[in-house]
């Protein structure tokens, strides 16, 4: 495929930047709405972003979200040099949630966030080990025979 | 024929190009072209913000002149209860509704004991509901459309209540036709309006159903006759004047009154366009847990701030804070009531008459492949500009500017920054024309001199 049919935009993402943080997600779903991209799939796309946007924000110092859309998906790659995830397993659980009382004061952590991901996205994968960050690969298949 | 009525029209001979439109349009929907403003319909969602901006008053909203209403043999006029906010802390609304009848409307009719019906149905619809929340309250057709344009997947969240304008616009007709023996269309029903918007909700209702309204009269236009009509009307005792003022639905004129009165912990009031996108871009997230309800006008402190009014917004609020304050300390309850709006209610009396669809805005292009391309181009346009905003371009900005001139609506050239940029490319060219041509003159000297040189 040529270059030309794919669109790819990087944001970076400051750990512990709360009045900023939900902006690179913005900015998808502006992206998103301007291509003419499917609004539940962009309902979709946005919760996604935004909870692992804000995983970033939560728990690394930084990472980089990059946005790719080809006509056949759109893909988003998050890394971060975060503290890792000892159990993926039950990381992907429901509730559960290594969160600090700070972040629950302001409404996070409620242990929802990875498996809201993986919920909205129609392909989900997950890297991480203890001490060497994250990083994740979400999709969407815009073409509705996939 | 455009696809969008709109509430506002801009006067090409007034003007002046100034930007002030442009430059505070929430939804970017004004372009300078030629020394003049113009409006790009699809986006446009009848805020109003340019209409109080403009310094040459050049925006003019469209409602009806005051006296339009010869053509009907019965007129009622429905003010807005931010129409009671207008006037001092001692004239009562009776006195106001009074005055209006002066003005030659055969009747008038106090459309806060509606606003306190569509409260209570609002109520049970709340109880009702299993969908997701917070549901989003449809008072405010700006915020309509801005869900219909920019947030098309919160639609389903917008109570599907009638207004309460249209409901009684719908009464009034049904029940004078038959006390007068008039047909329904002899029968004008006139709502005095805060803000241009109710105007496009009247002409194109947003869940495109019919409106029981014949027209629109700005506040501000009946603001002199009125104050002039009341002068000799004398003030009643308060409790008297106010025995028949149902106290939810004055609230309806404020930001927050829905809330206040039908006592909604679980709610927001926002006011403010710019607070509102904030809000919604949180719900859209799913960050917004636990609250039920959400009143939103796209004016700041709701209809008191009206493009619109007359009075300063926050005097107006406080007006009717106090007569909200007034009615709950006199514990005046000319409220409909509950048990007839719950029957009502089950007749499905009180919701909209058509449904409310998305409107979302024209993508880059209607093929992905061709609008993943035109985005990219977008990007490096932008990325070539100065990112100061200038507006020179007549763009609000220089992302907006980029997006034009993919669109083919905008040259590149309408940059100011761009032109010294082609000046040294034309003059490179015409550089190397010169060149050329200089040396073409030698060949062509020299070959003249060439017979001579041979001697």
């Amino acid at each position: 495929m040529s270059d030309d049919n794919i669109l790819s935009q990087r944001f970076e993402i400051r750990g512990g930047d709360f009045s900023n943080a939900g902006k690179a997600s913005t900015s998808i779903k502006e992206i998103l709405q301007e291509i003419g991209i499917d609004p539940s799939i962009i309902i979709r796309a946005s919760i996604a972003s935004y909870e692992a946007e804000m995983n970033v924000v939560m728990y690394a110092q930084r990472g980089s979200l990059t946005l790719n859309i080809t006509p056949e998906k759109l893909h988003f790659k998050l890394e971060d040099d975060g503290p890792g995830i000892e159990n993926i397993e039950l990381a992907m659980k429901e509730g559960f949630s290594t969160a600090t009382d700070k972040m629950r004061e302001m409404g996070f952590g409620a242990g929802m966030g990875l498996p809201n991901i993986k919920k909205n996205a129609d392909k989900f994968e997950i890297f991480s080990r203890p001490g060497q960050g994250t990083s994740l690969d979400i999709t969407f298949f815009l073409n509705e025979t996939e | 024929m455009s696809q969008y009525f709109h509430s506002i029209r801009i006067d090409p001979e007034k003007c002046n190009g100034r930007m002030k439109c442009m430059r505070i349009c929430p939804t970017q929907a004004i372009r300078v072209r030629d020394g003049k403003a113009v409006i790009i319909e699809e986006k446009c969602i009848d805020c109003g913000e340019c209409i109080t901006v403009c310094p040459h008053n050049a925006i003019i909203p469209l409602t009806d002149p005051f006296g339009e209403s010869a053509r009907f043999r019965h007129t009622v006029v429905l003010p807005s209860p931010a129409l009671y906010a207008q006037f001092g802390r001692e004239i009562l609304p009776e006195k106001i509704l009074s005055g209006m009848k002066k003005l030659g409307f055969d009747d008038t009719y106090d459309l806060a004991y509606t606003c306190g019906e569509v409260s209570f149905a609002i109520q049970e619809y709340l109880r009702e509901y299993k969908g997701p929340k917070p549901l989003i309250s449809n008072v405010c057709p700006t915020v309509v459309r801005l869900i219909q344009v920019k947030y098309p997947a919160l639609i389903d969240q917008v109570i599907p209540i009638n207004t309460p304008r249209e409901l009684a616009a719908r009464e009034i007709k049904r029940n004078k036709s038959k006390t007068l023996g008039l047909r329904e269309e002899d029968i004008g029903t006139f709502y005095l309006t805060p803000c241009p918007v109710k105007m496009i909700s009247i002409r194109q209702p947003a869940e495109k159903g019919k409106s029981h309204i014949d027209g629109a009269i700005a506040i501000s236009d009946i603001y002199g006759p009125l104050l002039s009509a009341m002068e000799d009307i004398e003030n009643r005792s308060c409790q008297e004047a106010l025995k028949n003022i149902c106290i939810l639905g004055i609230g309806w004129a404020m930001v927050g009154g829905i809330c206040r009165t039908l006592r909604l912990k679980n709610s927001l009031a926002v006011s403010g366009l710019s607070e509102i996108l904030k809000v919604f871009n949180d719900m859209e997230r799913g960050r917004l847990k636990n609250i039920d309800f959400i009143e939103a006008y796209s004016c700041h402190q709701g209809c008191v701030g009206g493009s619109l009014t007359v009075e300063n917004l926050y005097m107006s609020y406080n007006k009717i804070l106090k007569l909200v304050e007034t009615l709950e300390f006199e514990q005046i309850k000319a409220c409909p009531d509950i048990r007839e709006v719950r029957k009502l209610y089950k007749e499905n009396y009180f919701f909209i008459e058509g449904k409310l669809e998305p409107r979302p805005l024209k993508p880059l292009d209607k093929d992905l492949t061709k609008a993943i391309k035109k985005r990219k181009e977008k990007e490096d346009i932008h990325e070539s500009l100065p990112k100061i905003d200038c507006g020179a371009c007549g763009a609000p900005t220089c992302l907006a500017f980029a997006e034009d001139v993919v669109k083919g609506e905008a040259e590149l050239t309408d940059c100011i920054f761009k032109l010294p940029q082609k000046f040294t490319e034309l003059s490179q060219e015409l550089l190397e024309l010169l060149k050329k041509s200089a040396s073409a003159r030698a060949i062509k000297f020299n070959i003249k001199e060439t017979p001579d040189k041979k001697d």
